[in-house]
């Protein structure tokens, strides 16, 4: 078998999908907390939908909707999506042996279903020989049917609830990232820069309440402490 | 107070745009910006760095303003995610733990 030989079929779609069963169910509590999260937020259920749909990332749109204002601030949006998702950028070249042999649809479709679940899963079918690129569209896809209808059944169930504002269900959004956060700890090497990033971050929303900024603040001070500390041993 | 299930506001409908245009441009731009050109390592080393800061940088001023409920609630997750690697487990203990002290009181 020749090693450049990538094929994009029907078959390795469903692969993809069932490879992805087990992280579609258990993001579930994710989606419906981002649609509680956007009817709080007061979306009506359409706009919720489209956000969904279109974003498809659950960290950014809990951000986004964490700060969300009446009227919507479009930049603090935008650049609330732009920054979280930013570690997106490494994870699409990863996948060049794969996206590299594909043409059209194929490639910016599956890029448009990239997130971090399916891209882990995508890398391992990759690094073990998998020649079919259509296991990673798959597994994309099922991700996202699950996250467009969960997050639909949250904002009905949010519309339903009522919650006032304070009430302990909202601390589900700070959960996961803390999830997400727990999951990100690579070695010692990651203190400093986590380290910097928690005092930036504490420091400015004292100084600047109610934005978004500190969390750009705190993540831009981190990542470059950290890549000046490694750029300068080497 | 709630809006028309099927209205979407100028603003909210521009703010989504933005989320959507500025999220695709991370996924398909890191694929066609680094065929074309080769990341210096410095570049490499920040974007590696960018998801573990940018949780701690949303978590920390979270637990600061939360008071001890949200602080013992983010030690429950942290400790069953650690111990279970379980998304599921982790929020439902966490916010058992939130509710829980906030029933009490």
């Amino acid at each position: 078998m020749t090693a450049t030989q990538v094929v994009f079929t029907r078959h390795g779609m469903m692969r993809g999908v069932r490879a992805a069963l087990p992280m579609v169910f258990g993001t579930i509590p994710f989606s419906l907390v981002t649609g509680i999260a956007a009817q709080y937020a007061g979306l009506s259920a359409l706009e919720q939908i489209l956000m969904s749909a279109s974003v498809f990332g659950g960290a950014a749109q809990l951000l986004a909707l964490g700060s969300w204002t009446t009227p919507a601030s479009i930049v603090t949006a935008t650049l609330a999506a732009f920054t979280i998702n930013l570690r997106l950028v490494l994870m699409g070249p990863v996948l060049g042996p794969w996206l590299d042999k594909l043409k059209g649809w194929p490639v910016w479709g599956s890029l448009f279903l990239l997130v971090d679940q399916n891209w882990g899963l995508a890398l391992r079918e990759l690094n073990a020989g998998g020649r079919d690129a259509g296991f990673m569209f798959g597994s994309g896809l099922a991700m996202w049917l699950q996250w467009v209808i969960f997050s639909a059944i949250g904002h009905a169930a949010g519309a339903t609830l009522q919650l006032p504002p304070g009430h302990p269900l909202f601390f589900c959004s700070l959960a996961v990232f803390i999830c997400l956060l727990a999951g990100q700890w690579r070695d010692l090497r990651d203190l400093l820069p986590w380290a910097v990033a928690a005092l930036v971050a504490i420091a400015t929303a004292q100084l600047w309440p109610g934005s978004v900024y500190y969390i750009v603040a705190g993540a831009l001070a981190g990542s470059l402490t950290g890549a000046i500390r490694d750029t300068w041993r080497t | 107070m709630n809006p028309p299930p099927f209205s979407i506001d100028p603003w909210t409908g521009g703010a989504i745009l933005g989320m959507a245009i500025s999220t695709y441009a991370c996924r398909a731009g890191g694929y066609w910006l680094f065929s074309k050109i080769k990341p210096s390592p410095f570049l490499r080393a920040v974007l590696a760095y960018i998801p573990g800061t940018l949780f701690v940088s949303f978590v920390l001023p979270a637990l600061v303003s939360g008071g001890w409920p949200t602080a013992a609630g983010a030690v429950v997750t942290l400790l069953i995610m650690l111990r279970t690697r379980s998304f599921p487990l982790s929020m439902l203990g966490g916010t058992a733990t939130v509710w829980t002290i906030w029933a009490l009181h």
